[in-house]
């Protein structure tokens, strides 16, 4: 006997902030997500706004590959601030 | 809610032989106390534990709505019911988590609910045990989530991504769990000589099955040692039980109950209560589905699944129509 | 003691409480994990309305009595709920048709009672029309997947309206000490709110392509604690703890 498809939940805890990855919940349309989403992740008051997607629509990048997508990133160290020795007066900056 | 691992059959399992390489960056990234996540690789019996484990404690929560959930029309104040309807609402909602973070390791819901249905899958021996009197709510509250602690704020730091996120979930959600529970003795063993006697009845069938939910004994628990080196596991299970003695026996002194053990004393030398045998061959019994309300608890399980098809197949109807609509 | 005002907060504390309790009965045995966790929020919510309206209707009372009280140790024939929200739960379509009807209702009535003269009540009622309104949005489209679905859903429906249908005219009843509260303008008349009603179930089961059934031969007589069988059992259930052991708390 069938169950529904899956689901990710994301929730704006508050005002101001991203959504986040809260976890998943199974439904057989977009309201029913989003009523199982606020009925699951936010008993508590843990949110002000939600977004579900279906987990099918999800695109992952490749662990495997992960040394190539982000290790180049690594030696770009003049991307950061703290590269920069600035005399002391402006060293706020 | 938890259920340690109870049906560790290696026997009959097919031998994956998993690429040594792959393997040892597995085990350094584990050592080393790494995450793991869902597309990562890992080793067959690891996915094939994790699986077992995730589910079965899943399991155990949707199983332990029921024992509670048979006083819920009966709970005897508005407060009383209402914080019931909470606690076994939360313990639906953590199967909810358990069930998601062992769906990312490849197997569906439905698959795992199956397994339970057809009696394939094990969930916590505490819930084949009937609640008999409103002092029995307490008592699970107090003992059965008290053991479920123990056990689940280590698995906050379990390798598996998913399940370890899962239980940070569930143990910020469970603190009010066995605190309600004390709180519902207190109140009873405070009241009239009734309620105080239910309270007593209560600890004295509740006080082993609660230190059976930590599985059998480590000389008798055969993948421990692989399951803590995988960081699946992070304490063993006498470890965990005597932890949990030490912890609870002061909290019954203090509601004025006794704990119906003969031998339990504090041995000054270890630091620790020494404390009686427990029935290992009511244990077994009980995992092997012979516990005194299994048959109940199964057979309302898979009504709720069987009752409930029709709707699942509606809602999917209507969706699909809907769709088929908005497309045309 | 201000008799009418008392007797209306039972009728809709009893709402409240009885088909809260009705919907505890779900908790374990729904389609799926999810739908269990929502029906229990639609339940706590419920349980939380009963607990302000009988706290307040024991103040107007004047005797010392709170919401527990109330509810734990009155006798059926007191009661003064509908009779559609004592009705056993059948199946999730008889559940969802029932909390459409009940919800659509009450949202109604409370969303007319959050600017009511009686401060309190108005309080109350300005809590409750958000979980009510949410409810009623929640079942309509459970309605709707329902009537839709399949063919077995549909007729599941189909019967589910046809049990629920003859309470529709309990719901709505204005009795005396309802009128006279309406006059003071303490309550709205639940005739008013009727019309409405009427076109928001007209569009919804259009929607579910069910049809608004004829004219029935109505029930009535829940706001008199005139009830069917199934109240004194949901009671008995409820109550036993608390007649048993009337010295304790808990």
């Amino acid at each position: 006997m069938s169950d529904w498809q899956l689901w990710e939940v994301f929730i704006r805890t508050k005002g101001g902030l991203d959504h986040r990855h809260a976890g998943s919940i199974h439904a057989a349309d977009a309201e029913m997500a989003l009523r199982h989403a606020r009925d699951t992740y936010t008993r508590r008051m843990e949110g002000v706004s939600v977004w579900v997607v279906r987990s099918a629509d999800i695109v992952a990048s490749d662990p495997g590959e992960a040394g190539e997508l982000f290790e180049p990133a690594e030696s770009k160290i003049y991307r950061h601030p703290t590269f920069y020795q600035l005399p002391e007066a402006v060293n706020h900056m | 809610m938890y259920t340690t691992e109870l049906d560790k059959s290696p026997a009959g399992q097919p031998v994956t032989i998993e690429d040594p390489e792959l393997l040892a960056k597995f085990e350094a990234r584990v050592a080393a106390d790494d995450f793991i996540e869902p597309k990562d690789w890992m080793p067959e019996a690891y996915r094939r534990t994790l699986v077992r484990q995730i589910s079965q404690h899943a399991h155990s929560e949707i199983v332990g709505m029921l024992p509670e959930g048979n006083w819920l029309t009966r709970a005897p104040s508005l407060k009383r019911k209402a914080i019931l309807l909470a606690k076994i609402q939360d313990e639906g909602g953590h199967g909810l988590y358990l069930y998601c973070a062992a769906e990312t390791l490849g197997t569906s819901r439905e698959e795992m609910i199956d397994a339970l249905h057809s009696g394939k899958a094990k969930y916590s021996t505490i819930f084949n045990y009937p609640t008999l009197n409103w002092a029995d709510i307490g008592a699970i509250g107090w003992l059965v989530d008290g053991a479920a602690i123990m056990n689940q704020v280590p698995l906050q730091r379990t390798s598996y991504g998913p399940y370890a996120r899962a239980m940070v979930r569930i143990c910020k959600e469970e603190s009010f769990h066995q605190r309600q529970g004390y709180d519902l003795l207190l109140e009873m063993v405070n009241g009239t000589p009734e309620q105080k006697a239910m309270a007593q009845d209560a600890l004295n069938r509740w006080w082993w099955p609660a230190l059976m939910m930590f599985g059998p004994p480590d000389e008798n628990s055969p993948n421990t040692a692989q399951s803590l080196r995988w960081r699946i596991k992070r304490e063993t299970n006498d470890e965990l039980r005597q932890k949990f003695v030490d912890a609870t026996v002061p909290q019954a002194d203090l509601l004025g109950l006794s704990v119906p053990d003969p031998d339990l004393k504090w041995n000054e030398e270890r630091g620790h209560y020494d404390f009686g045998e427990i029935d290992w061959a009511e244990f077994y019994a009980v995992v092997k589905g012979q516990g005194p309300v299994a048959q109940e608890r199964m057979s309302e399980r898979r009504a709720a699944w069987d009752d409930g098809a029709w709707v699942r197949d509606a809602a999917d109807a209507h969706a699909a129509k809907h769709a088929a609509r908005a497309a045309a | 003691m201000d008799k009418p005002l008392f007797n209306a907060l039972l009728q809709m504390g009893d709402d409240s409480l009885v088909l809260g309790q009705r919907l505890c009965e779900w908790s374990g045995k729904a389609p799926t994990i999810e739908v269990d966790l929502s029906l229990s929020n639609l339940a706590l919510d419920l349980i939380g309305q009963a607990t302000m309206l009988l706290d307040y209707a024991g103040q107007v009372e004047g005797e010392g009595r709170d919401a527990d009280r109330l509810a734990f140790h009155r006798d059926a024939e007191l009661f003064r709920n509908s009779l559609m929200v004592e009705q056993p739960n059948g199946d999730f379509a008889r559940t969802v048709m029932r909390h459409f009807f009940f919800a659509t209702y009450a949202s109604a009535l409370y969303e007319a009672l959050s600017k009511s003269s009686d401060e309190t009540l108005a309080a109350i009622a300005a809590k409750a029309v958000k979980e009510l309104r949410y409810h009623s949005e929640y079942a309509a489209e459970w309605v709707v997947r329902l009537g839709d679905g399949t063919e077995e859903s549909h007729s599941r429906m189909v019967k589910a309206l046809d049990w629920h249908w003859r309470f529709i005219d309990d719901l709505f009843e204005d009795d005396a000490d309802w009128a006279e509260l309406a006059e003071r303008g303490i309550v709205p008349l639940r005739a008013t709110l009727r019309g409405n009603f009427g076109k928001r179930v007209a569009q919804v089961f259009g929607e579910a392509t069910l049809e608004v059934p004829g004219e029935v031969w109505p029930l009535t007589g829940g706001r008199q604690g005139r009830h069917s069988e199934h109240l004194s059992l949901v009671l008995a259930e409820m109550q036993v703890l608390p007649r048993a052991h009337p010295a304790a708390t808990w």
